[in-house]
């Protein structure tokens, strides 16, 4: 099966006061279809540039240096190249066929707007055929099946909305709708639509086990949990049912048991909507729990990538290996790693690691290690394969 | 000290702020040599009060004897935007200063302590807010008679109560911080909590909005003097001197401009103080907060 | 034996004021009753989740917030306890109780007894990138408290906070910078060095390490486990990781909700729970294994607001051991096994 998204030779750098900052350098991953495919590291790793990369999201002053993410559209067949799409298309794309998932969802989700609007207005952006095509079969059974003097009056305006949500389903984006929009009298015709997406919004916080939906969806963001407005994050994620979702760092703000609970809807979307995962997180317990596949960054750079299984098990890298062994174990000393993080202005030469790696050979620091295939499906770039 | 050099740097890279700082910097060079750019005649008692030739109540045209002409009652226009620089200065870095101060103290106290005294404060705040100044400053001419001061007093009596809300509502917010709390729990007492970890804090917005006030105090300050509350008449300040030319501002019909210099001059010197202060006060804008968010 | 920190039945609530005269209407009863015996030397862990008033109860320990009921006995000795309490069961209001709860009782210490015990205990924060103040030099930061209880002067102070600074591990000729020219695990260290600077004989820390990294993480536990020992220093360890407290806690005891619901060594707490929701957080932790993803329990519902806390047992609406009376009594911790004490009324 084709790749999902193929991420080739990324390089991002940030231009800041202090000095130009390697965030990712010449960075080459794959995510699969279907496959739930986390990036671990420390700060400064690049894990969360390379998900804002995706969907071209790099704050200022950092720039895309150069590269390429294709990503493979399933319903059309075609592949795309997302760094070199224009704005409008990259727009049509985000929260539509790619969509993300914050840290922070009080930050995530605007405070003056119930969370019903909020997720409406992604399901208004990039679903308003869907929404036309079930407003117009809604006046169309007024028109069959309406009855009485009130009903007799109203069928001129139901036979003119029939006709004009059925234009909407066909063009979007046609000009009648768009101008009735703005006109104030007239926006009262198109009002099925918000009414058919907040039906829609309901049955998305359903799906994410937000209990009472039609009540929630009428609240503010204030006025939920933590746990809550990171569920209704991700049903404005999943709202237009996207290929990919990215997920930065969601449970890093939740509490134990909240967090496991958002793990298991996490993987529930994974089997119930087939669509692929890429899952950011520090916390190596996490990645265990809910992805198929790890990759590891360390300083900008992949380190390793394998899946879950053999990370846990057989992990190669040093780098890993010291991550997972500075998991503190009952039974056990806390293992360190010596030395600090990687200056993000002035990294090591070579392997960005070799400075606190405990099998550093002097061929390290030359020139950095490239990924290679060491094992079925297991990539490492360390110059002890 | 890389603080400041980084501030400086930041300070001539904008073109706009360079200007700013440019045009106070002129004028406190005016200032300073006021007394060798326009001397005194030598029978003048008091350098301050504008010197005259006769007393002719039209004012002449500039010649080259009164470079900028001279305004109602034969004063030197020249002489008077000169050395008006340095009541321009005192003016504003009188009351500001003042201000400022009061502010400070009556504000740390309503922030940091909070309650009773934090309501107190901020009703006499409310007071004082509610003055109207102009009434207050003709009160107090009429009481202490003729002068800067009774300007200065005005002037500071109802600016204060907004520096006094401002600061008490950034130490509200950093009473908040962990380094105060932290502070606090090695056992500091109140009065080295605010003064060491507090206000050094919050000193920066205060710097920020009393710097862009500078200028609305000086146009106050010539407000008033232009509606004869301010200094005595002669007196070597841009606004008495459009005081004076109150009377001239239109000329003789057939000729509305005529006594343009005995307006357009001082108000020239006032507009380009006020907005150079008016501009380093944005330059410092664009200095603190990018800074501290940057960090 | 003495216990070196005795809390008893503490209480810590916020008022919530509410309509036109900003009466009391509620509170957040974000302590509701706690009681530790912490001994000299001993590594206490509080775990819990966020609401549970972990911190707050850090911070009432240590008198940065004045407890609304309970008492606290730092370094008091048995027979003033026994005293006290037997003043205070005869219920009279006289003058000698006041005056021993005046003395002893670190709820009721005022003004210059706070100062004193300052210097014997400390806070350290959760957030090293703001419990530093960012326009003080690190050389003023530390010695700020040798400044303040004036115990050295001039060069000395100079002397003392290099001192400090290499044994947190910070290399000498960085004194005059500032906070932001360090990483995360350096200001902590940083403000561990300032914490020391009293040598004082408990610390309480509130999450040191739950903003670093994992990397850093382990090498700040190990500095911390050095200066205990070399110190004699005991600690109240605040964490939500049950993977760092187990690893090197000495005690534990887990909070929900302003009470705590389990008290007891680690290998038990963590392997042989006995309250429901220890389970179910022993459960929840994820470890670096993938195996071991089947037989997880997971909690429904939400954390209640510690402002409206529900009746009885705090956990019932969420346990499903729940009985009725479970919703009409709070239970009391109970010693269950060695040293293991739970406050349940149907434990595993």
């Amino acid at each position: 099966m084709k790749d999902l998204v193929r991420i080739r030779d990324l390089t991002v750098r940030f231009y800041t006061y202090e000095g130009v900052v390697h965030a990712i350098d010449d960075l080459d991953l794959d995510i699969r279809q279907g496959e739930t495919l986390g990036i671990v590291g420390e700060t400064g790793s690049g894990k969360t540039m390379t998900a804002l990369s995706i969907l071209r999201l790099i704050p200022y002053p950092g720039k895309i240096e150069s590269g390429s993410i294709v990503f493979y559209d399933r319903d059309s067949g075609g592949e795309l190249e997302l760094l070199k799409l224009t704005q409008d298309r990259i727009r049509a794309i985000r929260g539509n066929k790619i969509s993300m998932v914050f840290q922070e969802p009080g930050s995530a989700l605007n405070p003056v707007y119930t969370i019903g609007d909020q997720i409406s207005e992604v399901l208004l952006l990039h679903r308003r055929g869907q929404l036309a095509r079930g407003a117009k079969q809604r006046v169309d059974n007024l028109l069959s099946n309406g009855r009485g003097f009130a009903a007799r009056v109203k069928r001129p305006l139901w036979r003119w909305q029939s006709r004009l949500y059925n234009k909407t389903a066909e063009q979007p984006h046609a000009l009648e709708p768009r101008l009735l929009n703005r006109l104030p009298l007239f926006r009262r015709l198109l009002w099925r639509l918000p009414h058919e997406a907040n039906l829609l919004t309901v049955d998305m916080l359903k799906d994410v086990e937000i209990p009472d939906p039609a009540r929630v969806a009428a609240h503010y963001p204030h006025e939920l949990s933590g746990g809550m407005k990171q569920r209704a994050v991700i049903a404005m994620a999943l709202a237009c049912s996207p290929d990919l979702l990215i997920a930065d760092e969601p449970t890093t703000s939740l509490d134990v048991t909240i967090q496991a609970q958002m793990l298991e809807l996490f993987r529930r979307i994974k089997v119930d909507r087939g669509a692929s995962v890429l899952f950011v997180t520090h916390n190596l317990g996490v990645a265990a729990e809910v992805c198929d596949r790890v990759a590891v960054m360390y300083a900008g750079r992949l380190c390793e990538v394998a899946t879950v299984d053999e990370m846990f098990l057989h992990p190669l890298h040093p780098y890993t290996k010291a991550l997972l062994d500075a998991v503190p174990m009952p039974g056990r000393d806390l293992q360190t790693i010596p030395g600090a993080l990687a200056d993000a202005l002035n990294p090591p030469p070579g392997c960005r690691f070799h400075p606190r790696c405990p099998s550093a050979t002097p061929l390290c620091q030359q020139d950095r290690p490239r990924l290679k295939e060491v094992a079925k499906d297991h990539l490492v770039a360390c110059y002890l394969f | 000290m890389k603080d400041w050099k980084f501030m400086a740097r930041q300070l001539v890279k904008n073109p706009i702020s360079l200007m700013g700082a440019a045009l106070i910097v002129i004028f406190i060079i005016i200032a300073i040599f006021a007394p060798l750019i326009a001397p005194t005649p030598a029978d003048h008692l008091n350098p301050y009060m504008m010197p005259r030739d006769s007393y002719y109540a039209t004012p002449a045209p500039p010649s080259d004897e009164h470079i900028f002409g001279t305004t109602q009652g034969q004063y030197d226009i020249f002489y008077g935007v000169i050395w008006g620089t340095r009541s321009a200065f005192r003016v504003a870095l009188v009351v500001m200063g003042i201000t400022v101060i009061i502010g400070i103290i009556l504000g740390s106290l309503a922030g940091y302590f909070g309650g009773l005294l934090d309501e107190v404060i901020m009703r006499i705040t409310d007071i004082f807010l509610a003055f109207p100044w102009l009434i207050l400053a003709m009160a107090l001419t009429a009481v202490m008679g003729q002068g800067l001061k009774s300007l200065m007093i005005a002037l500071i009596v109802v600016w204060w109560p907004s520096y006094a809300r401002l600061i008490r509502g950034d130490i509200l917010q950093l009473r908040e911080e962990d380094y105060v709390e932290a502070s606090r729990g090695l056992g500091a007492s109140s009065a080295r909590v605010i003064l060491r970890h507090v206000l050094p804090n919050a000193i920066y917005p205060t710097l920020i909005m009393a710097s862009l006030d500078i200028g609305a105090v000086v146009l106050s300050a010539a407000a008033l003097s232009f509606l004869g509350l301010g200094a005595p008449e002669g007196y070597a300040d841009w606004g008495q001197m459009t005081q004076f030319a109150r009377n001239w501002i239109v000329g003789p019909p057939g000729e509305p401009l005529k006594y343009w210099y005995a307006v357009f001059i001082p108000g020239v010197f006032i507009l380009l103080f006020v907005l150079g202060w008016n501009l380093l006060g944005d330059a410092f804008r664009d200095i603190f907060d990018p800074r501290l968010a940057r960090r | 034996m003495n216990t070196f920190v005795d809390i008893r039945g503490l209480k810590k609530h916020f008022p919530i004021v509410g309509g036109v005269f900003r009466r009391p209407v509620g509170a957040v009863r974000a302590v509701d009753g706690v009681s530790l015996a912490i001994r000299r030397g001993q590594w206490l862990g509080l775990v819990g989740e966020s609401g549970c008033g972990k911190t707050t109860l850090a911070k009432t320990v240590v008198r940065l917030l004045k407890p609304t009921s309970g008492h606290i006995y730092f370094d008091v000795p048995d027979e003033t306890k026994a005293l006290i309490e037997e003043l205070e069961s005869q219920g009279k209001n006289n003058s000698k109780l006041t005056y021993l709860l005046k003395e002893n009782d670190l709820a009721a210490f005022t003004g210059n007894m706070i100062r004193q015990f300052r210097r014997r205990a400390q806070l350290v924060h959760q957030d090293p990138f703001t419990s530093l103040d960012p326009r003080m030099r690190i050389k003023s930061i530390v010695a700020e408290p040798l400044r303040i209880h004036r115990v050295l002067s001039g060069h000395a102070v100079e002397t003392a906070v290099e001192e400090l600074l290499s044994k947190v591990g910070l290399s000498s000729g960085q004194l005059e910078r500032y906070p932001h020219q360090f990483s995360g695990g350096q200001r902590q260290r940083i403000a561990v060095a300032r914490a020391l600077a009293t040598k004082p004989e408990f610390i309480a820390f509130d999450e040191p390490t739950s903003a670093l990294d994992v990397s850093v993480q382990a090498q700040i536990l190990n500095l911390l486990k050095d200066l205990k020992r070399e110190f004699g220093l005991t600690y109240l360890y605040i964490t939500h990781e049950l993977l760092i407290a187990e690893a090197v806690c000495d005690y534990i005891a887990v909070m929900y909700l302003g009470k705590v619901v389990e008290m007891g060594r680690p290998e038990e707490v963590f392997h042989t729970p006995r309250h429901p929701y220890s389970q179910s957080l022993v459960a929840a932790t994820p470890v670096p294994d993938p195996k071991r993803r089947v037989g997880r329990i997971v909690l429904h519902g939400e954390v209640p607001s510690p402002a409206n806390p529900p009746s009885g047992c705090t956990f019932h609406p969420r346990c499903s051991r729940a009985s009725k009376e479970c919703s009409e009594l709070g239970p009391d911790l109970k010693l269950i096994s060695n040293d293991h004490y739970v406050a349940c009324f149907h434990p595993l």
